[in-house]
């Protein structure tokens, strides 16, 4: 069940170009991988939606990305900090899976330790912009790395059950190769519990708030608009 | 004194856990046909507030009565639903099939989305035709964009409005920083939060003098003294809005600090105008 609470910040770690923010658990579920967590940004009106990248007993981990004063703000906490911790939301990865790849890219690997995890280690493929940005990889076992101008789909076995996550492009690509694939989109987001209507996408043809519906959605459920 | 949420900031399905902590839920504005709203991106935070183009995204009347009211009655919160249109005829066709259902405790007339072309009739037009469709108590939601606030305020209640509701959102733009281009997909939307409530404080100060209905005041609130202040000026009821999508659990939070210490409490409406 989703809960609200003030939690600690137990320590904070650069992780390439991103940050890995560890807060103590309270009592707040980790959830299902792919589920996301709404973290007070100290200092800004709302909260930024994040996907849990690791769930170490007693902890819940963030892989942040600092490109805007929210998540510059999440990025410049310190240990002992006390930011307020929402969720766990939306539908996750679904598990019943009988040959998972897990496909990412860019700040797109933040959920993939704790599905690695609770998958039992599965190959993975996770694409970069630098090797600086490949440090996360570091995260993921069993992972096979691409640095551009390679793409990461030059690596996916469509054979394999695809979960992926990563820009849109790279999804888009994905689901070209792989139409079972299972994929994790983001969207600016107000509020994660389904208020604010911020956060559609289209999905068979109908705008649908991606914080309800998804973040995961089946590939051939979700067609992005025409910008 | 109730605390209700501001139309289109809460979804009683998917929160009902939200709707359950206020004492009316206020359902987003529900239109004759059915609306997808507008194209992302839908909304923007900016330094003291937020930005919203949704556009009245809503299921249609039809859906509403079939589908949604059903489920909203069972929460067993009471139940006010926002109604919305592009002409008087739209708005008092609407109010005539809900006057038909218990579940509905009073309607309020969305006179005033920033995200949408204005209906042709005025205000008080459109309150005069939702007047003769239903019995229910009928609250306007007025824009405080508006030049005179006050004097849409006496019109409205001229045509027979029970209350109003004050206020809705205000028109503005936020640029992307590094492209230099509007965020917004529709580039203007709605602006909310805190930046709004000196301007809601305003709308209900000068509309609290001009009419004898109770107000559901609305703009900014954050804390339990941000709601003390709306009611020091003249607001009756509470509505909570963005601060919803920043702390769900809010009302409980403004609740405890409203019936709490604070200097504020023995404020009379006079004394507060006279600061």
């Amino acid at each position: 069940m989703r809960r609200r609470e003030a939690r600690n910040v137990v320590a904070r770690e650069p992780v390439g170009p991103y940050t890995l923010l560890r807060l103590d658990r309270g009592s707040i579920e980790p959830g299902a991988p792919g589920q996301f967590f709404m973290l007070e940004a100290p200092g800004r009106l709302l909260p930024r939606p994040m996907s849990l990248c690791l769930a170490p007993p007693g902890e819940l981990a963030f892989l942040i990305d600092a490109i805007g004063p929210g998540t510059r703000a999440l990025c410049a906490l310190e240990p002992g900090d006390r930011i307020h911790v929402f969720g766990p939301l939306g539908n996750g990865f679904r598990l019943d899976v009988e040959r998972p790849l897990l496909v990412g890219g860019g700040i797109g690997v933040a959920p993939f330790p704790y599905l690695s995890e609770v998958l039992g280690g599965p190959p993975a493929v996770l694409g970069f912009r630098t090797a600086h940005h490949a440090e996360a990889a570091a995260l993921v076992p069993n992972a096979e790395v691409v640095i551009e101008p390679t793409l990461v789909t030059e690596l996916v076995d469509p054979s394999c059950d695809v979960l992926a996550c990563g820009p849109e492009p790279m999804l888009e690509a994905v689901r070209a190769l792989a139409p079972g694939a299972q994929l994790a989109w983001e969207a600016p987001m107000a509020c994660g519990h389904g208020g604010c209507y911020g956060c559609v996408v289209e999905i068979d043809g109908v705008l649908q708030r991606l914080c309800i519906a998804g973040p995961v959605l089946n590939a051939h459920e979700h067609k992005e608009l025409a910008a | 004194m109730r605390l209700l949420n501001a139309s289109g900031c809460l979804d009683a399905l998917t929160a009902p856990e939200v709707a359950l902590a206020l004492d009316v839920f206020v359902t987003k504005t529900v239109t004759p046909l059915p609306r997808q709203g507008n194209p992302p991106v839908r909304i923007a935070e900016t330094e003291h507030g937020m930005l919203n183009s949704i556009g009245l995204a809503n299921p249609g009347i039809d859906r509403f009565l079939e589908e949604t009211l059903p489920r909203l009655a069972e929460l067993g919160v009471p139940l006010w639903v926002s109604v919305g249109g592009f002409d008087a005829a739209q708005y008092s066709a609407s109010c005539a099939r809900l006057d038909e259902r218990p579940e509905v405790e009073a309607l309020e007339l969305n006179l005033s989305c920033p995200n949408v072309e204005e209906a042709a009739e005025s205000a008080a037009e459109i309150v005069a035709a939702c007047r003769a469709a239903t019995s229910k108590p009928l609250w306007a939601k007025l824009s405080p964009a508006l030049p005179q606030v006050p004097d849409v305020a006496r019109a409205v209640a001229a045509a027979g409005a029970d209350g109003l509701s004050l206020v809705n959102t205000i028109r503005g733009l936020a640029l992307h920083p590094a492209t230099g281009r509007p965020v917004l997909g529709t580039a203007v939307g709605g602006y909310s939060g805190p930046a709004l409530k000196p301007i809601a404080l305003a709308a209900v100060y000068a509309c609290a003098r001009a009419v004898d209905l109770p107000i559901v005041g609305m703009g900014g609130v954050m804390t339990g003294d941000d709601a003390r202040d709306l009611l020091a000026v003249g607001a009756t009821h509470i509505a909570l809005g963005t601060v919803l999508f920043r702390d769900p659990f809010a009302p409980g939070r403004i609740r405890a600090e409203l019936a709490g210490d604070s200097p504020r409490n023995t404020l009379t409406l006079d004394q507060a105008s006279r600061v």
